[in-house]
């Protein structure tokens, strides 16, 4: 699996998080993190409540500037970039996948899938159709795909957003708590299918979870408490005998 | 670049379809609004139209006349007091210096349309045992008739006078039982008189005007009122009634003749005419204003409501930019659907007031003027509005911190 590429997919020096500053309330909430990811690793972020995940997460996806030390996405720096040049960087390069709740009441499911696209290239067109169309069928949703998100179950509508995080074939996906609000049975079911999506298009994961039993069953766990990271380590063995089956049975094959 | 892209605009409608509740309420309040916005303009529009014909298409928007005649007592000398009652001047029948000169300097400022030389003063038109008082204006009809629709207000004959032919009021004819084709005598106070024949009758409407005015041809009347080749008027109409006094003012100058104006002769008749416009104005723009706040606040809401999904647009790619014009084009589009129904609201108003407010006889109590641009002025405005009442709105919706909004 030897797939060299420039620069890593995701490379954190020193990052630092304050809030509050300048006030008598300042609060570090991350006291400078190094993190790097490599191209097509699946990693699981896990930590106690306040321990910085979000907040880290929030940073890597480019939603929250740090206060201190650099982020770069595929070797690209993205400090003091301009709002337009994050959010450029942000539809490129980085896929979303909140917990709960996080598509558009008002679109389809299919039409949810292309918003990314539709935002980026500003009207339209059959190529966008085309593909989304095609990503709801490797969710497994292609008979739901003209539902309003709201007809749909927890499980489905969690599809839907990983089908619209993938869909700009981004090199990274953050995924907050993406099983957080499903039953285990729907959870395992959407966790195949980043699974299989990681192993198909070698499309690297950062998802933060509290459940253990998920972070077991990815390659990598980076453990944050108190805003540093106090462990990180591989997890090898425990993901093939979980993955190994289960991708298969989503996905027939890499595509 | 991409002004309004379609993403923007499939968003905005997809948005206002889904608050449907929200987006008919409040078009149907913008619709009200300019519903009244539309009628009253028309309703006003119309009356003033109306009003503003009855007085100036019978009267010059400008008078040129000489200048008054003033009492000149001697200067006081070094140590000799005058004791001296100082009358003012009896103004004699006089006229305007140069004429010709003041009529082509006049005619070629801009904006002045029409000017027609006049010569007006009084006499009695005598018919056997029978005499009336008269005001005498002698015109050329080739100029004065573009100046004064005397034209529509003839009964019988026609307006266009020659040197012994005479206009006369339905009332006075009456009085004196004269018609088409007889003769009059006219004379003036020193005792000129000529015999002139009745071409034209008119009937403007007004009695004392039909009994006690008569039009004769202009040499005609420098003749018989001892003016030869004098005017003791120049009229004039300018393409903007309401620049009359400007134009008044700026001839004065120029000329330093005694120069009036229709605003300032009839000045009770035009501040009249001004509250009117005055308070249509003011009307409109509460009416806008409270369009603007409505449209404002429902977006304010509507921000709000779906900051969670303006946070995950961001978070999926969606640029600040393509937000705040998301906004702005619902602002735009709740102000431009609200002014297609309020013009059809406001039309549908005006048609029946002109089917319920008819005097007796079954013609129209106002004339309304349906002005096709009025429509397209309530369009245009209202989208305008709408688009600015979005700016605060999408403003804040742009600035939405997406990592907050999502977190909710």
């Amino acid at each position: 699996m030897a797939e060299v590429t420039d620069a890593p997919t995701l490379r954190l020096e020193g990052v630092r998080k304050s809030y509050g500053i300048g006030t008598a309330v300042e609060l570090e909430v991350l006291h400078g993190i190094d993190l790097t990811l490599q191209k097509g690793e699946f990693a699981a972020l896990i930590g106690p409540s306040g321990s910085g995940k979000s907040t880290l997460l929030n940073m890597i996806g480019l939603l929250d500037a740090p206060t201190g030390g650099q982020i770069f996405i595929a070797g690209q720096t993205t400090s003091g970039l301009a709002d337009r040049l994050l959010t450029r960087l942000r539809a490129d390069s980085i896929g979303f996948v909140f917990h709960y709740h996080n598509l558009l009441p008002e679109f389809t499911a299919q039409e949810n899938v292309m918003l990314p696209l539709l935002a980026a290239r500003g009207r339209p067109d059959d190529d966008m159709r085309a593909k989304s169309a095609d990503l709801i069928a490797k969710v497994g949703l292609a008979a739901w795909s003209q539902y309003k998100t709201n007809d749909l179950s927890g499980g489905q509508q969690q599809r839907v957003a990983i089908a619209r995080a993938l869909i700009m074939q981004p090199a990274l996906v953050l995924a907050d708590e993406p099983t957080g609000n499903l039953d285990t049975q729907s959870a395992d079911g959407v966790f195949d299918l980043l699974r299989s999506v990681n192993a198909s298009s070698r499309t690297t994961f950062l998802i933060v979870t509290h459940d253990p039993r998920l972070a077991q069953r990815c390659d990598r766990i980076i453990e944050l408490v108190d805003g540093r990271i106090d462990s990180d380590r591989a997890n090898v063995a425990e993901h093939l005998a979980a993955a190994g089956a289960s991708a298969a049975a989503v996905l027939p094959a890499a595509a | 670049m991409n002004a309004i892209a379609p993403f923007e605009w499939i968003l905005a409608t997809r948005f206002m379809r889904e608050g449907l509740m929200q987006t008919l309420l409040i078009v149907a309040g913008v619709a009200l609004g300019v519903a009244v916005i539309v009628f009253m303009s028309a309703l006003l529009s119309g009356l003033q139209g109306n009003l503003f014909r009855r007085t100036l298409n019978y009267q010059a928007q400008i008078v040129i006349l000489p200048p008054k005649e003033v009492a000149r007592p001697l200067r006081e000398q070094r140590g000799v007091a005058s004791a001296a009652v100082v009358q003012p001047r009896a103004q004699r029948l006089k006229s305007v210096d140069q004429w010709q000169t003041v009529r082509d300097q006049v005619a070629r400022l801009p904006g002045v349309v029409a000017i027609a030389p006049v010569v007006s003063g009084a006499g009695f038109v005598l018919r056997a045992e029978a005499s009336k008082s008269v005001g005498i204006t002698g015109m050329e009809p080739a100029s004065y008739l573009r100046l004064i629709a005397l034209s529509d207000k003839i009964v019988a004959g026609s307006a266009d006078l020659s040197t012994s032919g005479m206009l006369v009021g339905t009332e006075l004819a009456k009085d004196l039982g004269v018609a088409m084709g007889d003769k009059l005598t006219l004379q003036t106070a020193t005792g000129a008189s000529v015999t002139l024949t009745i071409s034209g009758i008119f009937d403007f409407g007004n009695k004392g005007q039909n009994s006690r005015s008569v039009y004769v041809a202009l040499r005609t009347a420098q003749s018989l009122l001892d003016l030869p080749g004098g005017v003791t008027s120049l009229e004039v109409n300018v393409s903007d009634p309401f620049a009359a006094e400007l134009m008044a003012q700026t001839i004065q100058a120029q000329t330093g003749l005694e120069v009036d104006s229709w605003i300032v002769t009839n000045a009770q008749f035009f501040s009249a005419m001004s509250a009117q416009s005055l308070s249509n104005d003011v009307i409109r723009f509460f009416v806008g204003l409270t369009a603007a706040l409505g449209i404002a606040s429902v977006l304010v809401v509507s921000v709000v409501q779906k900051s969670k999904e303006i946070g995950i647009l961001r978070a999926t790619g969606t640029s600040r930019r393509q937000i705040l014009r998301l906004f702005l084009l619902q602002g735009a589009l709740m102000g431009l659907m609200g002014s297609l129904v309020g013009s059809v609201m406001g039309w549908a108003f005006l048609i029946g007031w002109r089917g319920m407010a008819k005097n007796a006889d079954g013609t129209p109590l106002f004339s309304i003027a349906f002005e096709p641009m009025l429509f397209v002025y309530a369009a245009a405005g209202a989208t305008l509005v709408g688009t600015i009442a979005a700016v605060f709105p999408a403003q804040r919706a742009a600035r939405l911190d997406p990592a907050v909004a999502i977190r909710g």
